[in-house]
């Protein structure tokens, strides 16, 4: 199963650099962060359907919208949506806006790009589920940057008063936001001790080791919300773009393009 | 003489009613149920009503994740929290993609009286009305907020609606059919049109009682739907008044119904003033003090609309 995962986060990093060098713009290295994640999610936990509307199927939330390029590659994988939208990222009129939008995308269970809302509507929406008697799964990924935001403290705060246990919240915990280190910036540790003052069961683990990725997000905590706090290295697959805060939204030009391709295993998709 | 009632009590008991029918309804409030009146709600369906603490941002968010789990989220605080605080969360969690929920400001204008200008909403008008998918509703009294919660409901997309603390004259019944959309007619003149909404109709239903005492007839409009406006009846009345035409509203006027208004006859030959809070922030008093304080009396209305009428038409 790790051997799969692995090799469909090759192919979406691929697809990702490919969709982001045609649109001109995008967010690479917290998609690459993310990447591995995601792949867990949508080829190993969640429980999805071919229509991406079945209410039985698991949410997601991407909290951290700017990694949406990496989010629409799984979609167009899933055949929720045309591969060939993958050359409209960006684009007037393209169902791939610069953040995920639900009114325009298929197969988006919430629209984000301005930070700390994923994790207000995921609250919300477990919430919902569990009014329902839903027995679907809400799996929210935000960035470590993003928790700089109060609207996510307040949104840990309601998840564990409301004993949303329904609810898992990934951490891509990359420790660099836009222009500089978490730590440097605005100092988030010691996070898991926060979070779990907050009152949320919280886990650690390697993101970008699947086997760690797959035995966290199977784990519920009676009663609590569950956080993992995943570490992941922003930029992740291309190695010239890893812990570097210049590839946030920095664009590889001229032979920087053939070293990530290489890196990741060669050019384009098969 | 009728009952004086808030509107912030009608609506939830609209609501109410609503729920009785309608089991995904539920209410979402930030620690103000008492003041808001959702109180009321959460005594007849407790389980039904959900209270984030003081936090107007998660309770916008947390509302768009149960309208995106298939609920029917009704979200409120007073109106300078739910749509001042929350706003950017209505405006990207809400109205960007449409979402079904409805947004409850209560407190609107200056009679949110002695809490003072921190507390008391002129903007929320104007700054819902400039959310593309939003519709914006000022229920003149208690017993068209209840009505307009049965329309609420039948609505699907993001919704705010205005109530306000003071309690005043029922000008409406509960026989009177009302549309979200359509301007509702109190009143049918010649000489001069009155546009009113929120608390300031009843104030107009009393001013065009004291013009027509003094020969002026005047058409009074009330709108309970701000946004989308009923541009078609505000152009036919007011050039059934010879372009006479006074706006009154207890908010700001920049980008408040009366910007809305003026859009509408916007190269028509008119006569165009307004009765509004201006563009001043509220202070403590008491209701009447303030009213006057701030010009936005029956009196002012009747002078208002008096001295358009001594213009002569165009």
């Amino acid at each position: 199963m790790e051997t799969n995962l692995a090799e469909k986060a090759r192919q979406i990093r691929k697809d990702v650099l490919a969709m982001v060098l045609e649109a001109g713009s995008g967010h690479l290295g917290g998609s690459f962060s993310a990447t591995d994640i995601l792949v867990a999610l949508y080829y190993h936990q969640m429980r999805l359907f071919p229509d991406p509307n079945d209410p039985r199927r698991d949410r997601f939330v991407l909290s951290k919208g700017h990694a949406a390029p990496a989010l629409y590659a799984i979609l167009a994988d899933k055949g929720y949506v045309d591969k060939k939208e993958l050359h409209r990222l960006r684009r007037l009129g393209s169902l791939f806006q610069g953040h995920p939008d639900t009114a325009k995308c298929p197969g988006l269970d919430c629209t984000t790009g301005s930070l700390g809302q994923g994790l207000s509507v995921a609250g919300g929406l477990a919430y919902g589920l569990r009014y329902q008697h839903a027995d679907a799964k809400v799996y929210v990924l935000t960035g470590d940057g993003e928790l700089d935001e109060g609207i996510c403290w307040e949104a840990f705060m309601s998840s564990a008063n409301f004993k949303l246990d329904n609810l898992t919240i990934i951490i891509d915990r990359n420790g660099l936001q836009l222009s500089k280190p978490t730590e440097e910036l605005m100092k988030l540790e010691n996070l898991h001790a926060k979070l779990e003052a907050f009152g949320l069961a919280v886990d650690e683990i390697d993101g970008h080791d699947f086997e760690a990725i797959v035995s966290a997000l199977d784990k519920q905590y009676e009663g609590k919300p569950h956080v993992i706090i995943a570490h992941t290295v922003k930029g992740k697959g291309v190695s010239f773009m890893e812990h570097e805060v210049a590839w946030h939204g920095g664009i590889p030009k001229g032979e920087q393009i053939d070293r990530a391709y290489a890196e990741l295993g060669g050019r384009m998709n098969g | 003489m009728a009952e004086k009632l808030a509107s912030r009590f009608g609506f939830y008991q609209g609501l109410i009613e609503v729920a009785a029918t309608h089991p995904d309804v539920v209410v979402v409030d930030a620690d103000l149920a008492k003041t808001t009146g959702s109180y009321a709600f959460e005594k007849a369906y407790p389980d039904r009503f959900i209270d984030v603490g003081i936090a107007e941002q998660n309770m916008i968010g947390f509302s768009a994740g149960l309208a995106r789990s298939g609920l029917v989220p009704f979200c409120g605080s007073m109106a300078v929290f739910s749509a001042g605080r929350g706003f950017e969360l209505i405006r990207n969690a809400v109205a960007y993609s449409s979402i079904n929920v409805k947004i409850i400001g209560s407190h609107g204008g200056i009679t949110a009286a002695g809490d003072g200008g921190s507390h008391q909403c002129i903007e929320d008008i104007a700054i819902m009305r400039a959310l593309p998918n939003m519709v914006v509703l000022s229920p003149c009294d208690s017993e068209q907020a209840r009505k307009l919660a049965h329309l609420m409901y039948g609505y699907k997309g993001p919704m705010y609606l205005r109530t306000s603390r003071e309690p005043v004259e029922a000008v409406t019944t509960q026989y009177d059919e009302i549309l979200i959309g359509k301007a509702q007619k109190l009143r049918s003149g010649k000489d001069v049109c009155i546009i009113a909404t929120g608390m300031m109709t009843p104030l107009a239903v009393q001013a065009a009682k004291e013009l027509a005492a003094e020969g002026v007839e005047s058409t009074l409009l009330n709108i309970h739907t701000i946004k989308p406006l009923d541009e078609e009846e505000i152009l036919k009345e007011s050039m059934a008044c010879q372009g006479r035409v006074l706006v009154c509203e207890e908010a700001n006027d920049m980008g408040g119904l009366t910007d809305a208004v003026a859009r509408v006859l916007v190269g028509k030959p008119v006569q165009f003033d307004f009765v509004s809070v201006h563009d001043r922030f509220g202070q403590s008093g008491a209701t009447e003090e303030l009213l006057h304080a701030y010009g936005i009396t029956s009196d002012h209305i009747a002078e208002k609309a008096k001295a358009l009428v001594q213009k002569g038409c165009l």
